[in-house]
């Protein structure tokens, strides 16, 4: 072990081909996971996120997405890893928990089958030791009677059940890090509280580090030590949880905070929006990517591209006049 | 809770839409039923914005379709404009269908990807055969331009070229084409980005002005039926828990499912996100829910008078009624 961090991502980009020409999903991105680190990725939908997550897993078709950049995974290069030996990452190393419970498991096997599938292939384990494995996972993410959950399929299950199984799969090899792609946005607001605390809890009693990728910041508010804001491929504000809520710089990231329907704002009001829509991905354009929405905006800003600065540190933004000033 | 009783509802001649004791069960094999909803009353007056929240499986849906007559119920009635639905046979019935509407969870699959905007809007239009063909291509740019859409740009384009906030204005349009003075909207922006919804919830609060429209809005947050209704209902395991005007129901809420339900709201600060409670286990299965208040099992305050005797809706303070024998402070 090293004082690196578990991942490291340097200059990363991923285009895809399309009709209209390149389309540039994510652009340029500087991220650092730290060892048992929780970050938090939010941005709209179209804003890159997903596409990074699966982009730094390697889990993007080769022939269809373009990678640029390093991805660096405790101490190894996986950028230049052929597939084949990125596999040996998956499950064991780097984790992933799918958007949506009800179509990313299999609707024609078992649970059991399919929680204990990488415990099989990779670690070998026996049946016995995997089923028995697989129902101290299905415990541990609470499932009662998990014996009886084991032999049943996906249909069978509740959203946020099938969740639940979903985040044991990704468990099972205890894996050093995990990405969590929208966890809870399929699922009811009671059973999305339920868990995000269990991921939290999980995370402190295995040491893990997490990637947790969301539209709401409400969500993530009490769940990462870090945020990155995303926004059209980029990240646009990346600073420790507490310090972007008490002094956010980005007007995009305040314009995110202000559309979450909130219970404490008084009822039957106008909720403050974003004007507009996110820019062509496959049009790059000249100056700052949010400008055409921002309430701030100046001529500088449509000229000018601002720069990804660290202000103070760990809060970088990408601004050319920050709210509550300076630059 | 999961009470019954009708001590909430109102009688004067502003209701325009009134359930009385409303029950959908469905066959589920083995001589099981599902018990979706179990007697539910409620009423709404025009202009008024009903929102229905509970968590999935809770019987919101159903009755929002049962409203419709989508089955028709079980059983129990359902009053709209003086005219009992439940009896009407089915063309009389087809009458009444232009004056309620629905807008659905799911705006993409829910548009034809094989029609064009314009076909779609127009649609309801052309099959109640409104206006001569001008007057109808006239009508759908209107709505259009009212749901925020710009018919120039979208009229000959087709759902799938839309995002999924575009594709529910598409929806709404939709929706309005016939003038109905009843929307009912289940989970209007539960499919959407945080940012996006914002945008819908404003929509439909301006169509609901403009159009004159009675709202029935079904949702699983809280949240977001804060900014729209003017009334919520709780609902758990096809039972009322609690219904208020929103204010009074999130500052003080009554019966412990709601508290539980506003509690797990997520809060966008890192300082109090930390000491959230939450509700733990899951809703019972609706083949077989609990004697007496159905929502005992997961229930602090439950004892065993919750088992035995279910509990009926009564009033706690003006427009406020629970359904719990032991109501929270």
């Amino acid at each position: 072990m090293s004082n690196n961090p578990m991942l490291s991502l340097r200059n990363f980009s991923v285009s895809f081909d399309t009709a209209r020409g390149p389309l540039y999903a994510v652009r340029n991105i500087d991220i650092d996971v730290a060892d048992g680190e929780s970050l938090g990725i939010v941005g709209e939908s179209g804003s890159g996120k997903t596409v990074l997550s699966r982009g730094a897993m390697g889990l993007l078709p080769k022939r269809a997405a373009h990678r640029s950049g390093t991805v660096i995974y405790d101490d190894h290069d996986l950028s230049q890893t052929p597939r084949k030996e990125l596999r040996e990452y998956w499950g064991t190393g780097m984790a992933m928990i799918f958007q949506d419970p009800m179509t990313a498991l299999n609707p024609v096997r078992k649970i059991g089958a399919q929680l204990t599938e990488g415990l099989r292939i990779r670690l070998q384990m026996s049946k016995t030791d995997a089923n028995a494995r697989g129902i101290e996972l299905l415990n541990r993410v609470r499932i009662p009677d998990p014996a009886a959950v084991m032999e049943k399929y996906p249909f069978q299950l509740s959203g946020g059940m099938r969740q639940r199984v979903m985040i044991a799969i990704a468990l099972a090899c205890k894996p050093r890090l995990l990405f969590a792609d929208e966890p809870t946005t399929a699922l009811d607001v009671t059973v999305q509280a339920q868990v995000m605390q269990l991921l939290s809890e999980l995370r402190h009693e295995m040491g893990m580090s997490m990637v947790i990728v969301t539209h709401d910041l409400g969500v993530v508010a009490g769940h990462t030590d870090r945020i990155a804001v995303m926004y059209a491929g980029e990240v646009v504000e990346i600073a420790p949880t507490k310090q972007l809520f008490a002094n956010m710089k980005m007007p995009y990231t305040e314009a995110l905070m202000k559309s979450i329907p909130r219970l404490d704002s008084p009822s039957g009001q106008r909720l403050p929006v974003i004007s507009g829509r996110l820019p062509d991905p496959t049009q790059p354009e000249t100056g700052c990517s949010f400008a055409s929405r921002c309430p701030y905006v100046t001529d500088k800003c449509r000229e000018a591209t601002p720069p990804l600065v660290e202000a103070t540190p760990g809060h970088s933004y990408r601004c050319w006049f920050p709210i509550g000033g300076s630059r | 809770m999961a009470g019954s009783g009708k001590a909430h509802l109102r009688n004067n001649e502003n209701v325009i839409l009134r359930v009385e004791d409303l029950t959908m069960e469905f066959p589920a094999g083995r001589k099981k039923v599902v018990r979706a909803v179990s007697g539910i009353s409620f009423d709404i007056e025009r202009g008024e914005t009903l929102a229905i929240v509970g968590e999935s499986g809770c019987g919101k849906s159903t009755l929002g379709k049962a409203i419709l007559q989508l089955p028709k119920p079980t059983s129990g009635s359902v009053n709209f404009q003086g005219q009992e639905l439940t009896t009407l046979n089915k063309d009389a019935l087809r009458d009444v269908r232009p004056a309620m509407q629905m807008i659905f969870q799911d705006p993409v699959s829910s548009l034809d990807p094989r029609l064009t905007v314009a076909k779609i809007v127009d649609e309801p239009l052309k099959i109640w055969e409104r206006g001569d063909e001008l007057w109808r291509s006239k009508k759908v740019d209107e709505l259009l331009n009212a749901v925020g859409l710009d018919p120039a740009l979208v009229r000959d384009r087709r759902s799938y070229e839309f995002s999924g906030g575009q594709c529910q204005r598409i929806s709404i349009a939709r929706s309005l084409a016939l003038e109905p003075l009843l929307l009912i909207c289940d989970e209007p922006v539960s499919a959407l980005d945080v940012s996006v919804q914002a945008q819908i919830l404003n929509l439909l609060q301006d169509m609901k002005e403009r159009y004159g429209l009675t709202l029935i809005f079904i949702s699983h947050d809280l949240a977001v039926v804060k900014a729209v209704s003017t009334r919520i209902m709780v609902m758990y395991l096809g039972k009322v828990c609690e219904i208020s005007a929103p204010d009074e129901l999130y500052s003080r809420p009554r019966h412990h499912y709601t508290h539980a339900l506003v509690y797990s709201v997520p809060i966008p600060d890192p300082n109090v996100a930390a000491r959230r409670t939450t509700l733990e286990g899951e809703p019972p299965s609706p083949t077989d829910p609990p004697s007496g208040c159905r929502f005992r099992t997961r229930c602090p305050a439950a004892t065993d008078l919750c088992a035995q005797e279910e509990p009926q809706l009564h009033e706690v303070s003006a427009g406020h009624y629970v359904a719990c024998h032991f109501p929270r402070n």
